[in-house]
């Protein structure tokens, strides 16, 4: 039996908290094949997942690509470069060369915001957002879900706070929806010219001041700075960044005292955190990545099964 | 004029309509005669030949030639997304019986040659008039002036670099200042570049939903300003193309109540649509200056009700599925509109914004004036130009339904009420949906 009726997962938006729930809960029961000596079940065999990236990006597709092999699904990579848009060909062109194919499911990253959405309403297979634009990024937000539960047992009243370039971060965008979606309190904080307008609407605070921002917090979430950004009109340095801006012992001490510390990956270290807070103990950085594969069995698993439902 | 069109060379008596013509200040329920292609008489007329057809029009108006003074034809240069023929189809289709051409075509209209060309090609095609507006840099580059005498003698109606900003403060200033010695207008498409750049929607909490660079509204503000300063210093004459911003409306309404010559327009979509339309990735609510907010519409509204915005004109501007069928920052800016201006500007009158006469006006009267056109008007004597419109017909927005060459609407699949039934100009029927003449 599921309760699970998605065709896509494309927001966190369209997601209920029971939906959430029972994604966290499904990925949690398959955590335990990931510490199996074989970590393999044959539970999507015969399925196809394609995985079409428009943008780079490693840790994301090695995590849903070794999620899709450990539920022993055949996959398939399609990346920019390989890919024909650089022929000029459009967005719809390649969709419908995909779903010739046959696919299940498509795990889609683009540089646009609302590709994903765009590619949904045209195919049959199920589409799965890795990541569009300065959109979102869902898994990556459930897998901060299921990394905060695991410690914390639960989000109620739990201060979350985002310090980073909220402005251009599908990660950011994810988090504050899915973290104030479950009954946190989101905190947003960084340089004025990276938090986008009216990010109030989304459900977060804004607090420009970081020692105000970290006070008391349950939970940091430092996002990555684009080093391209330095200079360029939003910020005038990395190196002003990371001294005003950069999680540091001090400013860690200003929070709750059992506060986790996050970050999607990869990490300037120096820039958004010093090493030392990168490397404590209540830093859950490695448990993020592998929940990341959790969260991505599930999602594939629910999709399927929800599809056999229909 | 296309000659292949009827012509209303016989008597006819259009009886009972409600005639609402804002250059006689008129609204009122009269019958009008036509014959041999001009108005023979307007009253209650009783008295007739037994040859003379007559139409009932109660509950219809009878409204002098409108016009629309901002679209893209397209033509030269991208005529799979509309030409003079269908562009002009579309207008006539509207209710419309004239319109003016931006430049940006390929070639640009930066010279006599495309000016001369696009007239005659419309004199031979067209459903509708046609008066080409030139750009004001060549190649709408932004850089140097295009030859103003020989593009005005060559009938060019007024200048505009529409679709690019002059960016340059002084370039607009030396254009506005050279425009007077040929009592030219000057149309700004108002957008600090450096502010918008990007962008693809308004920035607010629907970009920030969708996760959208946005284009502040400050980025029309700051132009308007600007150039309304430079207006006021050179004592040209300025008009500001499609307004969309609470604040363009305060900007404009403080510098007509200093007495500076400049008049403003707005378009359909300004008034009917928020930014929430984009919600969903719609490319067909992408249009620039982008859709704004709630509050915007509201002010766009009351420039429209205090005189603020003298103008509705469509911004029509087709584009094919290559240009649409996008992911949302791909895809082009802009949405066709001759068929829709007038259900939607219906509307103002529904709510009580604005009488019929008033609405009238900015379709007519108001940028006739503003273009230093004087059309035949709903006089005795004059030749036949009128647009009957049936305020109460609905009709769906589809595919089929729509006479241009593009079908790049947000109202697409709406069923909207009010629109255009007959259209004549300069005595050629133009548009006829109901076969009544
Ligand atoms: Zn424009």
């Amino acid at each position: 039996m599921t309760t699970f009726m998605h065709r896509h997962i494309l927001s966190i938006n369209q997601l209920s908290v029971q939906d959430i729930d029972f994604i966290l809960d499904t990925a949690d029961s398959l955590k335990e094949i990931l510490e199996r000596p074989i970590k393999k079940v044959p539970t999507l065999r015969g399925r196809t997942v394609v995985h079409l990236f428009f943008e780079p990006s490693t840790r994301t597709k090695l995590s849903f690509e070794l999620a899709a092999k450990r539920l022993s699904a055949d996959t398939v990579s399609v990346s920019a470069s390989t890919s024909s848009v650089v022929k000029g060909e459009t967005l719809i062109d390649t969709a419908k060369n995909i779903e010739a194919m046959k696919p299940d499911i498509v795990v889609m990253r683009h540089f646009c915001s609302g590709a994903p959405h765009l590619i949904a309403s045209r195919i049959q297979a199920s589409v799965i957002n890795a990541g569009d634009g300065m959109n979102e990024h869902p898994t990556q937000a459930l897998l901060d879900l299921m990394s905060v539960k695991e410690k914390k047992g639960g989000f109620k009243d739990l201060k979350v706070v985002i310090v980073g370039d909220i402005k251009h971060s599908r990660v950011a965008h994810s988090d504050i929806l899915a973290f104030s979606k479950m009954g946190a309190k989101v905190t947003v904080c960084g340089p004025a010219t990276l938090i986008p307008k009216d990010v109030e609407s989304l459900g977060s605070k804004v607090e420009l001041n970081i020692d105000k921002a970290l006070d008391k917090a349950d939970v940091i979430i430092a996002l990555r700075i684009q080093k391209e950004r330095q200079g360029k009109v939003l910020i005038p340095s990395i190196r002003e960044y990371a001294l005003r801006y950069g999680i540091n012992e001090r400013r860690v001490r200003l929070a709750s005292k059992d506060v986790l510390i996050m970050h999607p990956g990869p990490i300037n270290r120096g820039v958004e955190m010093t090493p030392d807070v990168a490397d404590a103990t209540n830093s859950i950085i490695l448990e993020q990545v592998t929940n990341g594969v959790a969260i991505r069995m599930a999602l594939l698993m629910l999709l399927l099964s929800a599809e056999q439902d229909q | 004029m296309n000659q292949s069109l009827k012509k209303l060379n016989y008597s006819l008596l259009l009886e009972g309509a409600r005639i609402i013509d804002p250059f006689n200040n008129l609204d009122e329920e009269l019958d009008v005669l036509i014959e041999d292609c001009r108005i023979k008489d307007i009253g209650n007329i009783r008295s007739l030949s037994k040859t003379t057809q007559k139409i009932d029009l109660n509950g219809k108006w009878l409204c002098p030639s409108l016009i629309d003074m901002h679209v893209h034809l397209r033509e030269p240069g991208e005529e799979y997304k509309e030409t003079i023929l269908t562009g002009t189809k579309a207008a006539a289709a509207g209710g419309f019986g004239a319109v003016c051409c931006m430049p940006n075509t390929n070639p640009v209209n930066d010279n006599p040659s495309v000016t001369r060309f696009i007239i005659e090609k419309a004199e031979k095609e067209g459903f509708c008039k046609v008066y080409p507006i030139a750009a004001i840099t060549k190649g709408q580059k932004g850089e140097s002036l295009t030859e103003f005498g020989d593009l005005k003698e060559a009938g060019a109606i007024a200048l505009s670099d529409d679709g690019h900003p002059v960016s340059n403060a002084n370039v607009m200033r030396v254009a506005l200042e050279y425009a007077l010695g040929f009592d030219m207008l000057i149309i700004s498409h108002a957008e600090e570049l450096e502010l918008s750049k990007e962008g693809c929607m308004n920035e607010g909490p629907v970009s920030t939903m969708l996760g959208l660079k946005g284009i502040p509204s400050a980025a029309e503000e700051v132009a308007i300003y600007r150039d309304i300063r430079l207006c006021a210093f050179t004592g040209a004459r300025l008009h500001i193309a499609h307004v969309s911003t609470k604040e363009s409306v305060n900007i404009i309404r403080e510098a007509k109540r200093q007495g500076i010559k400049v008049t403003a327009e707005t378009a359909p979509h300004y008034f009917s649509l928020t930014h929430e339309a984009v919600i969903g990735y719609n490319t067909n609510a992408k249009m620039n200056p982008p859709l704004r907010s709630k509050e915007d519409v509201d002010a766009i509204i009351e420039g429209l009700r205090d005189g603020t915005i003298d103008v509705i004109a469509t911004d029509h501007a087709p584009h094919s599925e290559l240009e649409k069928d996008l992911e949302f920052p791909l895809a082009a800016n802009g949405i066709i509109g001759l068929e829709t201006s007038i259900p939607l500007s219906l509307e103002l009158v529904r709510k009580g914004h604005l009488t019929p006469l008033e609405l009238i006006a900015k379709l007519s009267l108001n940028p006739y004036k503003i273009l230093n056109l004087h059309p035949s008007s709903l006089s005795v004597g004059e030749i036949a130009n009128f647009v009957i419109i049936d305020p109460d017909l609905e009709f769906k927005v589809s595919k089929e339904n729509l006479y241009s060459k593009s079908y790049n609407s947000p109202f697409l699949g709406k069923t909207l009420k009010g629109r255009a039934i007959v259209t004549v100009c300069d005595s050629f029927v133009t548009f006829d949906l109901l076969n009544l003449l």
